[in-house]
């Protein structure tokens, strides 16, 4: 700024001298100094709550940290080789993944049929567009909870089973090791499929009418003109929805939690429970850390395959 | 092709199926909660007198009126600070175009990758010597950083779609920085506050695994870990736990039915990219 007061002014009278400076001063455009003070409080929090605690997370994974003295040491990767060979955390890994990738599959394809089916001329799809959607605002404590009661072994959803002579259909949902981490994602399809779906109705405003309508004038059906005509145009849509899929999918804690903690036995595991109850119910912050330190670096690389087929569909 | 044809009556009668399919668990929970506690009929059946009284049992018992105050407390404190910060620091990433800006910008992002679960466990620590444990206010802080990134990229992306002229013009009225963000930059973004407020809204409310760490067993637990810890205490008394299922339900899903199409475009606009 003072270089500013050291420049020759080119029209001056002794007074206006200063006046012109100052305002001269103000119409340069300025350094970027100003930025710091605006990304400072964010920044803060951000190095405070995430950045900071992230890092120390990362190197706690390698020590014996308690949680709560400060005497630890370095044991190398002795916390994942026990990751390796200890069911509780092995089973968590492999059931995280199988519910990803059940719920990505399950939620896109739902969500895109809803989409569909609720773009078209039917009556009522304003209402049902609420009603689908509503379960997604409410906690997922009220709907694992809700849903716990309708899969009880003598719950609502095997008495009507039984009434309607499907007795032999009747699961212990809940129950059964084969079983659990397949209800469980149920559930999860149940309450979130409609996020998706308002993120397809709304990538569907971006197929052209006209293309539609000509390509049915060429004869093509429903399922021709979906595939040839709306899925194009769906690209962006698709790559939101399987980012937010697999970022949530990885991430599911609250379902797991309230129908079963991770049981029986460790049968629907997931890696937060793991992580919960390694850290919480058992004192060992270490070993916690390092599972949470496999889940960020599959996140991470979940986000970096994301990064990378999108740009290649846009350069393609 | 946008005519009502017998295609579309399939659909139809396909739809009502679905719909049915989301409101029968609904109907199954509000008529649990009218039954009068230990009741054996069957979960279908509409009760033969409805118990109201299990409403006010289930607040009380469930102490969901300090909840409620909890999690108001903490999701609008979190929300206005939020808009605050977030606004703050999108003015710059968004209009200086110098060769930091980019990494600067992704640094926030990783806030947006990076599951808190990393996070969570020393930050626990952290703040149990802090004295912030059991307190709100750890809970806010937490918020600000792992909602900051999703905040920032919202106003941040919002931002750089609007064209420059608007704050150049006032820059060479010769306003600073602070007053051009105030009355040119600000104003610009209230279009894209709306979808902040709703998303973030949403997820503070609903969160239940931060809470856990943070409230349990403290006196300002938030409505999720108030329903977790009323499950927890007894043998489930379902026809109670319904009703304060319900009632924990009613603030989104009243919010979210009155602003039906403000929710619908912010996350349909709020979630891209």
């Amino acid at each position: 700024m003072t270089t500013t007061i050291e420049r020759p002014t080119p029209s001056s009278t002794a007074q206006g001298d200063a006046v012109a400076q100052t305002r001269r001063r103000r119409r340069r455009p300025q350094g970027n100094g100003w930025a710091i003070w605006f990304l400072l409080p964010a920044g803060f929090f951000l190095f405070f709550s995430v950045i900071v605690p992230s890092i120390q997370g990362a190197v706690y994974a390698f020590t014996d940290w308690n949680g709560l003295t400060t005497d630890w040491e370095f044991v190398g990767f002795e916390n994942f080789l026990r990751m390796t060979t200890d069911p509780f955390a092995s089973t968590a890994v492999v059931n995280t993944l199988l519910l990803t990738a059940i719920t990505l599959v399950g939620q896109n394809v739902i969500g895109i049929l809803l989409a569909l089916a609720l773009n078209s001329q039917i009556k009522g799809r304003r209402f049902m567009r609420v009603i689908v959607f509503a379960p997604a605002v409410v906690t997922p404590l009220v709907i694992a909870n809700l849903w716990r009661f309708i899969l009880m072994p003598e719950g609502p959803l095997n008495s009507v089973l039984d009434a309607v002579g499907l007795g032999w259909a009747k699961q212990i949902w809940l129950g059964d090791p084969d079983l659990v981490i397949w209800s469980i994602s149920f559930v999860i399809l149940w309450q979130m499929s409609g996020v998706i779906m308002v993120i397809y109705i709304a990538g569907l405003q971006n197929v052209p009418d006209e293309l539609l309508e000509a390509a049915a004038l060429d004869g093509a059906g429903p399922v021709r003109r979906f595939f040839s005509v709306s899925l194009p145009a769906l690209r962006p849509a698709i790559v939101v929805s399987t980012l937010i899929c697999v970022i949530g999918g990885l991430k599911t804690f609250d379902q797991v939690w309230v129908m079963t903690r991770g049981g029986p036995g460790v049968s629907s595991q997931v890696m937060s429970t793991a992580i919960y109850q390694a850290a919480f119910l058992r004192g060992e912050f270490a070993y916690s850390t390092a599972i949470a330190l496999v889940l960020t670096v599959i996140c991470v690389i979940a986000a970096i395959i994301q990064q990378r087929v999108t740009r290649a569909r846009k350069d393609g | 092709m946008k005519q009502y044809t017998w295609r579309t009556g399939v659909l139809q009668v396909v739809m009502i199926g679905v719909a049915l399919f989301v409101l029968v668990p609904v109907y199954i929970l509000v008529n649990t909660a009218l039954k009068p506690s230990g009741d054996r009929t069957s979960p279908l059946l509409p009760p033969t007198s409805p118990e109201w009284g299990n409403f006010p049992a289930a607040w009380e018992q469930a102490s969901l009126g300090s909840a409620l105050v909890s999690s108001t407390f903490v999701t609008v404190g979190t929300i206005v600070l939020l808009i605050a910060i977030g606004s703050l620091a999108a003015y710059p990433l968004a209009r200086i175009t110098a060769s930091w800006t980019p990494y600067v910008y992704y640094g926030f992002m990783l806030g947006l990758i990076v599951p808190s679960f990393l996070a969570l466990v020393p930050l626990y620590a952290t703040f149990r010597d802090l004295g912030l444990l059991a307190h709100p206010v750890g809970l806010i802080i937490l918020y600000l950083g792992e909602r900051g990134a999703f905040t920032i990229f919202l106003y941040t992306e919002f931002l750089r779609a609007v064209p420059k002229d608007y704050d150049e013009a006032a820059g060479i009225d010769g306003a600073d920085r602070l007053k051009t963000f105030w009355h040119v930059i600000l104003p610009l973004l209230r279009p894209v506050t709306g979808t902040v407020i709703i998303l973030n809204a949403v997820f503070i409310w609903n969160d239940f695994y931060a809470p856990l760490l943070f409230l349990s067993g403290s006196g300002s637990q938030t409505l999720p870990v108030a329903l977790f810890s009323f499950t927890g205490t007894y043998e489930v008394d379902w026809t109670l736990l319904f009703a304060a299922l319900i009632i924990a339900s009613l603030p989104m899903l009243i919010a979210f039915l009155v602003m039906q199409k403000a929710v619908f475009r912010g996350y349909a606009t709020g979630l891209k990219g």
